[in-house]
């Protein structure tokens, strides 16, 4: 299937240490990534989840198997800009101004200066920080730098997002904007997204798809359907629905294995 | 956090006041210190009180407004001692340029090649335990081996040789790690937009490593003064500052406040190449922004 936003097929990582030792971080990987859907990576810290996603961006290269996107290896995905990029750090550049920065992408890639601002000024209305385009990120407060980080990682429409924990660092309640912010933004932009987290409610609420991961080595543990509608029905009320309790209850069953099997250590269930 | 910030002007003004307190401590400590210095167990640890080792600073500043020699058609002292001076200060300069542009050089290949920085850290970090004096004779003498076409090896650029082998040290240093500076996402952000080395030394390396590079070139121009004084100084280079300091010392028993007029003019140069950094930092004020709290 060479249409998939993401084919993984047969991947596996292994970081070798000194001395000989090494370390088994994903082994036997096989996912697909529609386009326009919504997947998370979900699992135990050490579960390799920030790792695939590495993969898929070519920030490091697999040990076996092969990795697709849209069709092209990773690494022609990653010089064709086939995708934007957003880590738990915004990683904005403090000299550059909110504009400067979401501009960064397109200027390296030699897009016209008129473009380029009519390009960003097109993203900070859809992240909502029109009004701060000529500050400085330093005087933004953590969840407007991330806004604006995610309004970079679009800035070359990309049809896939790969987002590592992107709204860890933020508290509880700028959190859940930010996750109503992002169901929007993907539902206008129609790009498929891969998004590791550890928070299971922010897993369901995003996702399409949640791929519960277990650690030592790194595999898939199960993929549950969560199916709660398109983004366009998404609000914040269905953070109270019981369907969402559903799945949420399916995912932590699913992150802690089969009710009375395995124990699975460090999972964080906020 | 950290220290209160001071004003502007009120710094400039606290900075006037230093000046005007060590006056007041010297005239106050020659009015009432003993004739013979302060003695402790066969030691001197402060300087006698007499006019001819501790002149007063009207005689320093009024000696300033006179002639250099007694022979007629001499020109007044502060106008041989502002010649000197710039004479000295443009060394330094170009002592400083090449010390930058060597300085940048070394950091740079230091960055691309991790080899390199083991190989040449250490011999960078010894190039320093190198007594100044020493130095001297030595690029005089490889100097005069050397010959651009008809051009001769001049004494001022053995002189501002020196000066520049005090001034890279420091910039190679702060600029490695200013351009190691950058986060590793910042670094990996780079990679996902799939350009160079080249690229990503220009648009995140360089601009991160401003605030690293400021005080390493304030530095190596207070290096590269004190260099340019020392070299002249050793290799006997007439016209600059140093060169006086040393012909003025020998004049002091009749001539109390001459040898001061040229220590002014060094302070001159170190004041005039400290205000050329703080401009420099001026203009570059929007790299010097503090790291993203993220």
């Amino acid at each position: 299937m060479s249409d998939a936003a993401v084919a993984v097929t047969g991947v596996s990582k292994i970081f070798r240490l000194a001395k000989g030792a090494q370390t088994v971080a994903l082994e036997a990987i096989d996912l697909s990534v529609a386009p326009g859907e919504f997947v998370s990576l979900i699992g135990p810290s050490g579960c390799g989840k920030s790792t695939l996603l590495r993969l898929i961006a070519d920030l490091d290269q697999p040990t076996g198997g092969d990795i697709r996107v849209f069709g092209k290896t990773a690494r022609a995905a990653r010089i064709d800009q086939d995708y934007g990029i957003a880590f738990q750090q915004a990683g904005l550049l403090p000299w550059r101004t909110v504009a400067g920065n979401i501009e960064l992408p397109l200027e390296l890639h030699k897009v016209g200066k008129a473009a380029r601002q009519a390009r960003a000024a097109e993203l900070l209305a859809l992240v909502g920080l029109s009004d701060v385009a000529d500050r400085y990120p330093d005087q933004l407060s953590g969840g407007m730098q991330q806004r604006v980080a995610i309004a970079r990682s679009l800035a070359e429409s990309p049809e896939l997002l790969l987002m590592d924990e992107p709204f860890g660092a933020l508290d509880e309640m700028t959190r859940e904007r930010m996750q109503a912010e992002l169901v929007r933004i993907c539902g206008e932009t129609g790009a498929a997204v891969v998004f590791v987290t550890h928070s299971i409610p922010e897993a369901v609420f995003l996702s399409d798809r949640v791929v519960v991961m277990s650690p030592r080595p790194g595999r898939i543990r199960q993929i549950v359907d969560v199916g709660l509608g398109s983004a366009g029905d998404r609000s914040d009320d269905l953070r109270e629905a019981s369907s969402f309790f559903a799945a949420v209850s399916t995912v932590r069953e699913a992150l802690h294995g089969s009710p009375a099997a395995e124990t699975v250590r460090g999972v964080e269930t906020r | 956090m950290g220290r209160a910030r001071v004003g502007r002007s009120s710094a400039v003004l606290l900075g006037a006041l230093g000046v005007v307190l060590l006056g007041v401590l010297w005239e106050l400590y020659k009015a009432v210190g003993p004739a013979t210095g302060v003695v402790v167990g066969g030691v001197t640890v402060l300087p006698r009180t007499s006019d001819l080792a501790m002149p007063h600073l009207i005689t320093m500043f009024t000696r300033l407004g006179e002639p250099v020699t007694a022979t007629s058609g001499s020109p007044v002292l502060w106008v041989a001692v502002l010649q000197a001076s710039a004479f000295t200060l443009g060394l330094a300069a170009v002592g400083w340029v090449v010390g930058v542009v060597v300085g940048m050089l070394l950091a740079l290949l230091m960055q691309r090649l991790r080899t390199a920085e083991a190989a040449l850290l250490p011999w960078i970090v010894l190039s320093q335990t190198v007594p100044l004096i020493a130095l001297a004779p030595l690029v005089a003498g490889i100097g005069n081996q050397i010959r651009f076409g008809d051009a001769r090896w001049q004494e001022w650029m053995t002189v501002a040789v020196i000066a520049s082998y005090l001034a890279f040290f420091p910039v190679s240093i702060g600029a490695l790690r200013g351009l190691e500076s950058p986060d590793r996402a910042h670094v990996e952000l780079m990679r996902t937009y799939a350009v160079g080395w080249w690229t990503t030394l220009i648009r995140l390396r360089l601009p991160a490593s401003v605030p690293y590079l400021l005080p390493a070139l304030r530095l190596a121009a207070a290096n590269a003064v004190i260099g340019a004084v020392v070299a002249e100084v050793s290799i006997g280079l007439k016209g600059g500052v140093g060169r006086m300091m040393v012909e003025y010392a020998s004049a002091s028993s009749g001539d109390p406040g001459k040898p001061w007029a040229p220590i002014f003019g060094a302070v001159a140069i170190g004041l005039i190449a400290a205000g050329f950094i703080a401009l420099l930092g001026v203009t570059l004020k929007r790299y010097r922004r503090g790291e993203v709290p993220a």
